[in-house]
């Protein structure tokens, strides 16, 4: 029973080591990216179009609407971000259903990894929307004296996420194998399914918790210039 | 009783407690929120959408201080660092 997909090694050379979470993540992006090429190669805007197509713009025009109700009123530039995050973390999710497969957000390390580009990408996106100027005065607001605060309050935030996604997914998988070693067939399959549940619903809840940080820092600009 | 055993045993009995009190807290909190929701919706069943995302979203933010508690069991029964430090060192 291991702790994290780190500890599977498959193989080594020298200093790096091919481990599950690598192979799994690898496996994920590979499956996501043809599947993406195969679908959009011909993309109809008549009235006809692909079964597919249509899933497609389902799932986009959904992570569109659920990011211009949380406050990003423009969504379309935020769209890739964090339309790929909700796409892999829900593609993992779904994955655990096939036989074999351990998710990679089940390690530290691919949870830190994308909760630092959330870290990254809410300076980013605030200087794009107000300058560098106007982005590092959102951190002396309300007052300065809540400047360490907020510093304090991003880095906790970005921990919040990673952690949180980890504990998620590693305890669905842990559970499930403690649980085959006691009662083999029935309670393993009904945690796959909660794991199933839990997969997805903090994929979602990643995804909008980024979506409402990059509003809070894209947020100042379009109130004051309401306001003027 | 030696080292390694003394850390064993607080080890063992220190996840046990370290889950059963910290997932307390967090469901005496989602509880509450659940039923606030509920009021609400009961009371503007036309902004249900937004009422149920950001009750999942606040779900998911309380939940975290359980999983909190969780990994850190976890790691103290599968990933102990003292644990390894103590065989390797010798008692």
């Amino acid at each position: 029973m291991h702790l994290t997909p780190d500890e599977l090694i498959y193989a080594q050379l020298g200093l790096f080591k091919l481990n599950a979470t690598l192979l799994f993540t690898w496996i994920v992006m590979v499956v996501m990216v043809v599947g993406a090429w195969l679908i959009t190669r011909r993309l109809s805007s008549g009235l006809v179009r692909s079964r597919w197509q249509n899933i497609l713009e389902i799932i986009v025009l959904g992570i569109s609407k659920q990011i211009g109700e949380v406050g990003l009123a423009a969504p379309r530039p935020y769209l890739p971000f964090l339309g790929t995050l909700f796409s892999f973390l829900a593609v993992v999710g779904l994955g655990t259903l096939v036989p074999g497969f351990e998710p990679p957000t089940g390690s530290l390390s691919t949870t830190a990894a994308l909760a630092l580009c959330v870290l990254v990408a809410v300076p980013v996106f605030g200087i794009r929307s107000q300058g560098v100027g106007g982005y590092l005065q959102s951190y002396l607001k309300p007052t300065p004296i809540m400047l360490p605060f907020n510093l304090i309050g991003e880095v906790s935030r970005t921990l919040a996420l990673a952690v949180r996604l980890f504990g998620n997914m590693m305890s669905g998988a842990m559970i499930v194998a403690i649980l085959l070693t006691i009662t083999p067939l029935l309670f393993p399959i009904v945690m796959t399914v909660l794991g199933l549940l839990t997969g997805l619903v903090q994929a979602y809840i990643f995804t909008i918790l980024a979506a409402v940080y990059i509003a809070a820092g894209t947020r100042v600009r379009d109130t004051a210039q309401s306001e003027a | 009783m030696d080292n390694t055993t003394l850390i064993a045993v607080v080890s063992i009995a220190v996840a046990g407690l370290t889950t059963s009190f910290g997932t307390m807290g967090p469901a005496l909190a989602e509880g509450r929120a659940v039923a606030t929701a509920l009021t609400s919706l009961a009371q503007q069943p036309d902004a249900s959408a937004t009422i149920t995302r950001t009750l999942f979203v606040g779900l998911a933010m309380i939940e975290s201080t359980a999983i909190y508690c969780f990994v850190i069991s976890m790691i103290l029964i599968f990933a102990n660092p003292f644990w390894k430090h103590f065989i390797a060192g010798g008692g």
